[in-house]
């Protein structure tokens, strides 16, 4: 006769085992990206690939404390992060407000969608000359890049958003007396909150699309201008440090937005 | 003293016309409601009795003839609705969702906390209070509907098949919740089903539809002593013709829709 197990004991161990699991799923998380740092490594040091293109990723990172301690790095992340910052702003406030007016309005979502179909296509970058006939070469032309192409994906997504209402709260906030304000505060906003904010994440790397290349183009400073000189001038581990950084601040930027999602929307 | 009815509905027709055709799902309803009592309104889907519930409700014009609630106070609101299920808000917490009538009636602040916590001990939410309705199961989502209503303490109740999508064992302590919280407030309550059994537990009158058009075919009144017992109105003879009559005329009503 086989002995009886504890069953405490049987589900004790498949929960430890599940912990494990779950503990090596992070882990994997962790080691790919350093995984291929380590590849690069060797194949930079090995001479497998040339390293004057692709610098082992131990010199990027004592070039990059090298451009640190002359402060001259700071100057560029600060000023690219300022225009991010004002240009994604300028961007998604005015996406919200118009696609929630387009959402709640059909005629002013009849009117303003042409428009905007007719627009998103072009790419903000396409229109970087006009922008800097018009607005120069200072600050304002860069934000206004940024904010123009963050603008659509938010626009588009809280238009989506409010349509995707079910109509019966609709009628619950007609048939309890929501007034305008409340029925726009209490209904409208939280009800495409979650539509919104994949729309803002959306926005969020397109702002940082854009900003390298218009800073490459139109610009003496932030971190795309700082890839592209670096380029022009053969200094290919400043260039890594660069685009380096760029993809470091998506990442951090992603992580605050889903951070900002799950405070947002408590309710999902 | 008789006094006015608290509903009256005169000559109520309701036409929807989409692309040269036209349905009527309303005809000529005319119909007074005492102040206080309970009326159900029973008949196959799609007979009319949503649709007449949605005029009331202010939801839905209708296209010719009446009704009017009669008022005892004029800050009150008409009516409020307890609608079929989903119908609380999921980003609002339990107490918000309770207070949701008042706020958007924007009574001050010590008042609504009071009532919202008064209503929802009676329908016994109140450690809920706190948490987002995903985290409810749906008869206590129907509760937080029922106290939402109750709290808003309009001149009516309309409510649109609230158990419906409930289990049994759920519907029947809703049920008694309901009447228990209704024979304190003494609200008239016009009351959608499609289950007889409901009906007579619940109501003073059931009103009998018929499908397209949407008329009131017949009238029967429940003359059992509150409060009541699911037990004996299972047991009544009595009842148990009426249950009979009613799911006759049901019967024939879907029977000649199909047709």
């Amino acid at each position: 006769m086989t002995e009886l197990k504890n069953p405490i004991e049987t589900e004790q161990q498949e929960w430890r085992k599940q912990q494990m699991q779950q503990r090596l799923k992070t882990w994997l998380t962790i080691f790919s990206p350093l995984c291929l740092l380590l590849i690069w490594q060797f194949l930079s040091q090995s001479g497998l690939i040339d390293a004057r293109f692709f610098p082992p990723p131990t010199a990027i990172v004592s070039t990059f404390i090298e451009l640190l301690t002359t402060g001259e790095l700071f100057q560029h992340i600060s000023i690219s992060l300022f225009r991010i910052l004002v240009g994604f702003l300028l961007g998604v406030i005015p996406g919200i407000i118009i696609g929630l007016c387009m959402g709640l309005y059909a005629p002013v979502r009849h009117f303003i969608s042409p428009l905007i179909m007719a627009l998103m296509p072009i790419p903000t970058l396409a229109l970087l000359p006009i922008i800097l006939i018009i607005f120069g070469i200072g600050e304002v032309s860069k934000v206004v890049t940024i904010a123009g192409s963050v603008f659509f994906p938010v626009v588009i997504n809280t238009v989506a958003g409010v349509i995707s209402i079910d109509s019966i709260y609709l009628d619950v906030a007609k048939n309890y007396g929501a007034n305008r304000k409340d029925f726009f505060m209490k209904i409208a906003l939280p009800g495409s909150l979650p539509f919104m904010l994949e729309g803002i994440q959306m926005g969020q790397a397109i702002a940082l699309l854009t900003i390298v290349a218009a800073e490459m183009m139109g610009a003496r400073s932030g971190i795309g201008y700082l890839i592209w000189t670096s380029y022009s001038a053969f200094l290919l581990k400043e260039m890594f440090v660069g685009l380096i950084l760029i993809s470091f601040f998506g990442y951090v930027f992603s992580l605050l937005l889903r951070w900002l999602q799950r405070k947002l929307i408590p309710w999902r | 003293m008789e006094s006015k009815p608290k509903i009256s509905i005169e000559q109520l027709t309701k036409v929807f016309y989409k692309k040269e055709n036209s349905v009527t799902a309303l005809e000529n309803i005319s119909l007074d409601i005492k102040d206080g009592e309970f009326v159900c309104l029973v008949g196959p889907s799609g007979c009319g009795k949503t649709t007449l519930l949605r005029i009331l409700a202010g939801l839905e014009n209708q296209s010719s003839g009446n009704f009017t609630i009669q008022k005892s106070d004029q800050n009150r609101p008409n009516q409020s609705m307890v609608f079929q299920e989903r119908g609380i808000l999921p980003w609002l917490t339990v107490e918000e969702n309770v207070a949701f009538g008042l706020s958007m009636r924007h009574l001050p602040k010590a008042l609504i906390k009071e009532r919202t916590t008064y209503f929802l001990n009676k329908v016994g939410l109140s450690k809920f209070a706190q948490m987002y309705p995903k985290e409810l199961s749906g008869g206590m989502k129907q509760r937080v509907s029922i106290a939402r209503a109750f709290a808003n303490d309009s001149e009516i109740l309309l409510m649109d098949e609230p158990f419906g999508a409930l289990d049994e064992q759920n519907k029947y302590i809703l049920q008694e919740e309901l009447l228990s919280i209704w024979s304190e407030t003494k609200k008239t309550v016009l009351f959608i089903t499609h289950s007889i059994d409901e009906a007579l537990y619940l109501s003073d009158r059931v009103l009998l539809m018929s499908a397209q058009p949407g008329k009131i075919l017949s009238e029967m009144k429940i003359e059992l002593p509150r409060p009541r017992k699911l037990e004996e109105i299972r047991s009544n003879p009595e009842m148990a013709t009426k249950f009979l009559e009613i799911w006759r005329h049901l019967q024939v009503e879907v029977q000649g829709s199909r047709l």
